[in-house]
């Protein structure tokens, strides 16, 4: 009936997830409780849940990967008091349990931490800044995220029901084989990430078309901001690579579930290449990570600086370089595993050159700031903060491409600095920053400045004292992924590394007091004006929070950087353009079935896991008839009156007019 | 957002005579954009490009997904621990009735568009009929093969190379059924609300995803029958 699933799934004789577990569940409990006598239930379903506005599905993707990153967070903080206290010991993490937390901290730091922040922005602020009401499919998109919110509580179902993975964040076959790991571990990670990636592959699919062919007029190619190129190339990244994803993981199932021999080390299965077809989605994933990050910098950089992005085009051909490389370097991970010389040197030299595209941004961003007014607000911090540690984190990068060098670090410390110094530095940072950045145009009032100073400069100083010290144990040969150490040369450094992690801690407390004081605060702190920044592309030009529509009247874009162009035409000639002529809009209705979809996913998911047939046929078919329904309903949008847009659109302008006679008044030009 | 009185394709026609010699792209020097088209002068395409070009670069994705499973094939081929191998399981005339029988489908599935443009709703369904029968006739040959060959005691769990052709081939049958799942839902729509734009649009992509198979068959027909008689 239940298939495996009995009560010895439940981990009654290991204190620390169970622990965890009623936590989370009593937390989850309170919140329900809550909001049941709030009476926020209809509220949460009618305007979030089942929303299709391209704006709310953005913050419930951010909401999902900052809680996701603070759940790979609490993973990172066991790994390295582990390490700490395990010298010559074991620890208060037994090797099984603790196999597990290292491959959780990976999965879900980069499939449910960063892809959904990523992924949130992307969604946020692509239609915002081409100037269009939404994106493409607007209710594919719901169900691209909750499929990615189906796959992340899967993956959290696993602490309390069964185990996860002990394979490591990418499950290497034969290892990952039923031979060597029968318990329903590798089966979480599989149909989690599984599910997950089909949702982000909508994702992906959705954005690349909203970009190719949802535009305001005007918009040509080489006038959208530099967020929407690395926008376009990320998921041009997610079309190509997920897909890989998406076969590599069907291969293995059916090796775990069948029995066949795709990967297995017997019958003519062939291991290598699983490393293979991973690698060759895993080196784009960190692509398409890093590149919306460097699209998020250099819109602050130009913003801060009050100036034009230094070249525009150049960055335009780095961006899209970079697409194109990083689908060719993927054998870099694993130049050790015996593809020979003449193989070794041609990954080596592609990804040395990657570095290239880097250092053209780079110095774009720098050059950016010469000349330019250069205001320190809390997201510049981030951004200055990220040149610094990612152009050390990019020189190791090169270093660890070089195959000799590479064959003395493989699998070490060192590594892991690299990464995490590059992951951390570029997309973590670029995130933050990015969340300072947008925060008022999502939802109407500043971060707190001081609270955010405060979280930027403990995040940078415990980032450097966490991972310097790993670089030199790397150096000094000391693998990844140990449970216990035996050799006590290395207890200084390993100290070192915890009072690091303790700093970032106190940074990720400094940022959810700047979350609470901004809250408390927000009066005080309220944007009126929908441009708090001094902004220059279109997302500025409407209200904060943007109305549901985003613009009461579709921009036309005149020339490079929209709204700046607007902006100055205001001041200069000291009055608003004319008003437009207010029309109804015609806008998507909202609609459960990216919900409903994700229910059964996770359903399907949950019954393949535990060997439950019946169920995953049940729940097959029930998804299949939610889409004959959807295919079924005769109504796709509604109009929104004109008078109502009209309503939105006025007061916006009156908030501009007031501030255009404030400029005025205090014989202020641009 | 809305359709404009014309369907793309005259646009494109007329976009054509206009600049015979720049097939696809906008002429040089300053010209009347196209609305709807999505080319940054003029706006957000229509939703009935949209539709299309989303779907496309779905297709495109599903593609790569194949190819995945191609190149499993072409590393495992010669895996075949001591079992069977490619020659010992091709049969050719089958396989040649299989691969007629799907490409009468596209055919018959072409029809059924043409019939679309049309508004013919009897034979939009007709030839939806005809390529669902189609499809069928080739998913029941397929599972004949299958059937067969297991009971040969030739399984995907003996050997990589069987692991790696069952794959391939059963995950172009795995779309092939769905698509006629999908076939069936378009003939109820077309019964029951007629030929509204978003039906069409959604014809307009089953379309599109049948000949995709169609041209994955080919590969497949090439590469894992053709070239296995003679491994």
């Amino acid at each position: 009936m239940f298939g495996k699933l009995d009560l010895s799934a439940i981990p009654l004789s290991q204190p620390i997830p169970l622990i965890t577990s009623a936590i989370v569940v009593v937390i989850g409990l309170a919140v329900a409780v809550l909001i049941t006598t709030k009476k926020l239930w209809p509220y949460l379903w009618h305007e979030w849940i089942t929303s299709v506005d391209h704006k709310r599905i953005g913050i419930m993707y951010c909401l999902l990967g900052i809680l996701m990153l603070i759940r790979g967070f609490a993973d990172a903080i066991m790994m390295r008091t582990q390490q700490a206290v395990a010298i010559n010991a074991e620890g208060y993490l037994p090797p099984e349990h603790y196999n597990q937390i290292f491959t959780a901290h990976g999965t879900i730091m980069i499939l449910f931490g960063a892809m959904p922040l990523v992924l949130g922005f992307m969604n946020f602020l692509v239609p915002l800044q081409l100037g269009v009401r939404d994106v493409a499919f607007p209710t594919f998109n719901s169900v691209g995220f909750w499929l990615t919110a189906s796959g992340a509580l899967l993956v959290n179902v696993s602490l309390l029901v069964g185990e996860f993975a002990r394979t490591g964040w990418l499950p290497y076959p034969p290892l990952s084989e039923t031979t060597y790991s029968p318990g329903v571990g590798v089966d979480y990670y599989l149909w989690a990430v599984q599910i997950s990636g089909i949702g982000t592959l909508i994702t992906g699919i959705n954005i690349v078309t909203t970009i190719l062919k949802m535009r305001c007029p005007g918009m040509s190619y080489l006038r959208m901001p530099v967020f929407c190129w690395t926008a376009l190339a990320s998921c041009l990244l997610i079309v190509a690579a997920f897909p890989i994803l998406t076969a590599t993981l069907a291969m293995l199932t059916l090796d775990r579930y069948v029995g066949w021999h795709y990967f297995t080390s017997m019958s003519g299965g062939n291991p290598m290449m699983f490393v293979n077809l991973i690698w060759a989605w895993g080196h784009p994933e960190v692509y398409i990570l890093i590149l919306p990050a460097f699209g998020i910098f250099s819109e602050i950089f130009s913003t801060f600086s009050g100036k034009p992005l230094f070249g525009y085009r150049s960055m335009v051909a780095a961006t899209l370089f970079i697409c194109v490389v990083s689908m060719l370097v993927w054998l870099h991970h694993f130049f050790t595993m015996g593809a020979g010389a003449a193989v070794n040197t041609f990954f080596g030299i592609s990804s040395s050159i990657i570095a290239v595209g880097t250092g053209v941004k780079i110095y774009n961003w720098i050059f950016t700031m010469y000349g330019g007014r250069v205001r320190l607000e809390v997201p510049m911090l981030w951004s200055l903060g990220f040149i610094f540690t990612f152009i050390l984190g990019g020189l190791t990068g090169v270093l660890l491409a070089i195959p000799p060098a590479d064959f003395v670090t493989h699998n070490s410390m060192f590594l892991v600095a690299h990464f995490h110094n590059v992951i951390i530095g570029g997309v973590v940072f670029g995130i933050f920053a990015g969340v300072e950045f947008w925060f008022p145009k999502a939802f109407g009032f500043r971060l707190h400045a001081g609270w955010g100073k405060a979280a930027f400069w403990l995040a940078l100083f415990g980032f450097w004292v966490t991972f310097t010290p790993l670089y030199i144990l790397g150096l000094d040969g000391m693998t990844r992924r140990l449970q216990h150490i035996n050799f006590e040369h290395w207890t200084p450094w390993l100290y070192v590394s915890v009072v690091g992690i303790a700093i970032l801690i106190a940074g990720v407390v400094a940022q959810v007091l700047q979350l609470i004081v901004s809250i408390r605060n927000r009066d005080a702190l309220r944007d009126v004006t929908g441009d708090p920044w001094d902004g220059r592309s279109l997302e500025w030009a409407t209200a904060s929070p943007p109305p549901f529509f985003n613009f009461a009247v579709t921009p036309n874009v005149e020339g490079e950087e929209a709204y700046w162009g607007i902006k100055l035409r205001a001041i200069e000639t000291q009055q608003l353009s004319p008003e437009p002529h207010y029309e109804a809009i015609e806008m998507p209705i909202n609609s459960p079935v990216g919900f409903y979809t994700a229910f059964f996913a996770t359903v399907f998911g949950f019954a393949m896991i535990w060997y439950i047939w019946w169920l995953a046929a049940l729940s097959l078919l029930a998804a299949f008839i939610g889409f004959v329904v959807f295919a079924w309903r005769d109504v796709h949008e509604f109009e929104v009156p004109e008078e109502e847009v009209e309503r939105a659109e006025r007061k916006r302008r009156a908030a501009r007019e007031e501030f255009l006679n404030r400029l005025a008044h205090e014989g202020g030009t641009a | 957002m809305t359709d404009s009185r014309f369907p793309a394709s005259i646009e494109t026609i007329r976009r054509v005579n206009q600049d015979p010699h720049r097939l696809g792209h906008r002429s040089h020097g300053p010209s009347e954009p196209i609305e709807g088209a999505g080319h940054g002068a003029s706006g957000p395409a229509q939703k009935r490009i949209l539709v299309g070009y989303g779907f496309w670069i779905y297709l495109l994705s599903d593609i790569v997904v194949f190819s995945c499973f191609f190149a499993a094939f072409a590393v495992q081929r010669s895996a075949t621990a001591g079992g069977p191998t490619m020659a010992d399981i091709v049969d050719v005339n089958r396989v040649a009735l299989q691969t007629g029988v799907l490409l009468l489908s596209s055919y018959t599935c072409m029809l059924s568009f043409a019939a679309t443009n049309a508004r013919s709703r009897l034979w939009t369904q007709v030839f939806l009929l005809a390529t669902g029968v189609l499809g069928l006739s080739f998913l029941v040959m397929e599972f004949q093969e299958f059937a067969e060959l297991v009971g040969r005691g030739i399984a995907p769990q003996r050997s990589g190379m069987l692991t790696s052709f069952f794959g391939l081939v059963g995950l172009h049958g795995l779309h092939v059924t769905a698509g006629g799942l999908w076939l069936l839902t378009m003939m109820a729509q077309v019964q029951v609300k007629g030929f509204r734009p978003e039906i069409i649009h959604r014809l307009l992509c089953f379309n599109l995803f049948w000949h995709a198979l169609d041209i994955v068959w080919i590969g497949v027909f090439t590469i894992v029958y053709l070239m296995g008689v003679n491994a």
